[in-house]
């Protein structure tokens, strides 16, 4: 039985704008096991990111807990770790960006780069011991040696996320935010990254958070799976009975909706009518009521909790019982 | 929308385009031959780099120059050479024989013009009709795309990015065009809302009757819409088939790696199957074929020899002496 990593309770996190009050991550509960993959789905602006970022504190959370469960210490609420706490707390945890063309500072070399992180926490008090570990990171993550004084801009896309992932394990850490780490690349490099990941993930056992809106990637790379929209968690699951079960309209909508690169697959399609509302002071009720088949009044009146309909299978919708029957 | 003669539209033979600078000369497209028939939709598939998009700007003769030099070739669209037009014949087929769709619907738009006008704008560049008449003919063309008609003198900052693509999407057929070119038209929009565009993509397509080139990277696309494929790598075709041809019996090695880095939804794998490497730099591409340093199936021919495109089966076409045998010679 594997135990809890993180666990988040409550989480939100509203930005004020001057249209009012934006809930960009409206209370979200759920926990990621220690070694797992979790994939968090969803489309621009529902929050995966935001999400991410409170995880590890780039962003304060407007209310709830991110619970750190250490396992020997005692567990830590990283929504109120104290500054000092924080810092040795941002060893274990680390992310790596989406853009790996405005992630890297363009005025430092490769090598810099990778040992930036080292410097900052006086990891080694040597030169020598230093660079050796720069090497064994580029080693890893697959940057031939002969590129560390290269600069950001002479490198190709595929490479510049490698400096991106070397960074984030420079000091060991534990869990790792990867906020779409491979939608900025073609086909053949993201293939490359993303068995990078999992190999890394085999040999160093890393927790993953893994954001993307790309169905078929988060398919491939996670345990579970978390699908978002408008800020709240429609459904979580296992990732083989999400694309087999989904029960949330919106999950059977965007499954439907993935190009399939295959011949005579064609399932029917779900065209879901309209645009994502705004999240600017979102109604009481489903957030996907107005563009849902099954809406009724009660979607209207009282938001859907998220429940565990099947074991280990949760939904945020109040008429699961149709789902089953749709399947 | 009356019915079109048949036959060929689009007839591109041997175009090449490089692009020369003070570093050296990039060769983004080399000996490219396609066709396209009436009323056929060709998927255009390849990775950043390969020439797709050049190829197109090829066709509407937009290359930017200096530093873009289209150094041969023809473009014959229905059976006139575009590169012997001169600049303002190509101004009357631009928008309305052949329209372009492009990648970014945020930045294809006049942000300081409502869409009605900017919809009526291509109707009077092309046809002999007053402001009123071709305000009310942008009116329609919304309705057609989807967007009432209410909203007709929005600003495109009042539109989702999914909205924005569908008024692109009614400026390039306002003028009934036979030919519509779409670079990446669905790349920047959401899986929900790219499934909305590419159904109103293919239910158009049929009522104006027009052929397609679709420019993607996502050969999940294709296989939802396209009749015809061609598989670009470096500024070549490497494989040119009918779709199910492709799909079923994909043959240069290049398209084979192509399919199995695409994770599959319904497949479970450890690890993906990559190609290893890197796409060569396109000043600098590899002697003989230029997918040879990646290859799997490479033998010392490869380096030495650009190979021709060989038909494998009827229709299917391939640019590696490798793929399955016994082809006969293109020409």
């Amino acid at each position: 039985m594997t135990s809890d990593y993180i666990r988040v309770e409550s989480l939100k996190k509203y930005f004020h704008t001057k249209r009012g009050l934006l809930h960009a991550v409206d209370d979200v509960s759920f926990t990621v096991r220690k070694g797992e993959t979790l994939g968090l789905v969803g489309e621009s602006g529902c929050g995966k990111s935001t999400l991410g970022r409170c995880l590890i504190r780039l962003l304060d959370a407007t209310a709830g807990r991110v619970l750190l469960c250490g396992g020997k210490c005692a567990d830590i609420d990283v929504t109120r770790a104290s500054k000092a706490a924080m810092k040795e707390l941002r060893k274990r945890v680390q992310i790596v960006f989406q853009d790996p063309y405005s992630c890297l500072n363009p005025r430092l070399s490769v090598w810099e780069l990778i040992a930036e992180p080292l410097i900052v926490n006086r990891v080694f008090p040597g030169k020598s011991a230093m660079r050796a570990r720069v090497r064994e990171l580029m080693n890893t993550v697959g940057l031939a040696e002969r590129l560390e004084n290269s600069y950001p801009h002479e490198l190709d896309g595929g490479r510049r996320q490698r400096i991106g992932i070397a960074r984030s394990l420079a000091l060991n850490p534990e869990f790792i935010v990867l906020d779409e780490p491979v939608s900025a690349l073609d086909v053949c490099i993201q293939a490359q990254i993303l068995n990078l990941l999992n190999d890394l993930q085999r040999e160093f056992h890393y927790t993953y958070v893994f954001i993307s809106h790309n169905l078929s990637v988060v398919k491939h790379v996670s345990d579970r799976i978390a699908v978002m929209y408008l800020g709240k968690i429609v459904e979580l699951s296992d990732y083989k009975e999400l694309f087999v079960k989904p029960l949330h309209p919106y999950t059977q909508a965007l499954l439907s909706a993935i190009p399939v690169a295959k011949l005579d697959v064609r399932k029917e399609r779900i065209l879901l009518e309209g645009d994502v509302p705004s999240p600017i002071e979102p109604p009481e009720g489903c957030r996907f009521m107005g563009r849902c088949r099954r809406c009724q009044s009660l979607c209207g009146e009282k938001t859907p909790p998220l429940r565990e309909i099947l074991p280990g299978h949760f939904a945020a919708c109040h008429f699961m019982q149709d789902a089953a029957v749709d399947l | 929308m009356n019915g079109r003669k048949s036959g060929l539209l689009l007839e591109v033979k041997d175009l090449t385009i490089h692009y020369v600078t003070d570093d050296g000369t990039v060769h983004a497209v080399e000996n490219l031959n396609l066709s396209l028939g009436r009323g056929e939709t060709l998927g255009f598939v390849g990775e950043t780099g390969a020439g797709k998009t050049t190829t197109a700007l090829g066709i509407m003769r937009l290359i930017p120059s200096p530093p873009g030099v289209v150094k041969g070739g023809e473009i014959l669209f229905d059976g006139e050479d575009l590169l012997k037009k001169s600049e303002s014949e190509m101004r009357g087929i631009r928008g309305a024989k052949i329209a372009m769709i492009f990648q970014d619907p945020m930045t294809s738009l006049n942000p300081v013009m409502t869409v009605d006008k900017q919809i009526a704008e291509m109707i009077r560049l092309h046809k002999n009709v007053n402001e009123g008449e071709s305000l009310k003919l942008a009116g329609d063309m919304l309705e057609l795309v989807g967007i009432r008609r209410e909203r007709m003198h929005d600003y495109p900052h009042q539109f989702s990015g999914g909205m924005k693509q569908r008024v692109v999407i009614a400026i390039a057929l306002a003028c009934d065009p036979g030919l519509l070119i779409a670079d990446e038209p669905t790349t920047a929009l959401d899986v929900t809302i790219q499934a909305q565009v590419l159904e109103l993509m293919k239910k158009l397509k049929q009522q104006f009757d027009a052929s397609m080139i679709l420019i993607t990277h996502d050969l999940g696309i294709v296989a939802d819409i396209c009749d015809k494929v061609a598989i670009m790598y470096a500024g070549r075709v490497v494989e040119y088939a009918d779709k199910r041809a492709l799909y079923t019996n994909p043959a240069h090695p290049y398209t084979v790696g192509l399919f199995n880095s695409v994770p599959d939804l319904d497949e479970d794998r450890e690890s993906l199957n990559v190609i290893p490497g890197l796409m060569p730099d396109p000043m600098d591409l590899p002697s003989g074929c230029a997918f040879h340093p990646r290859c799997t199936r490479t033998t010392d021919e490869c380096a030495k020899k650009k190979p021709g495109m060989m038909e494998i089966a009827p229709g299917h076409f391939v640019a590696c002496p490798q793929a399955h045998g016994e082809g006969r010679r293109r020409e």
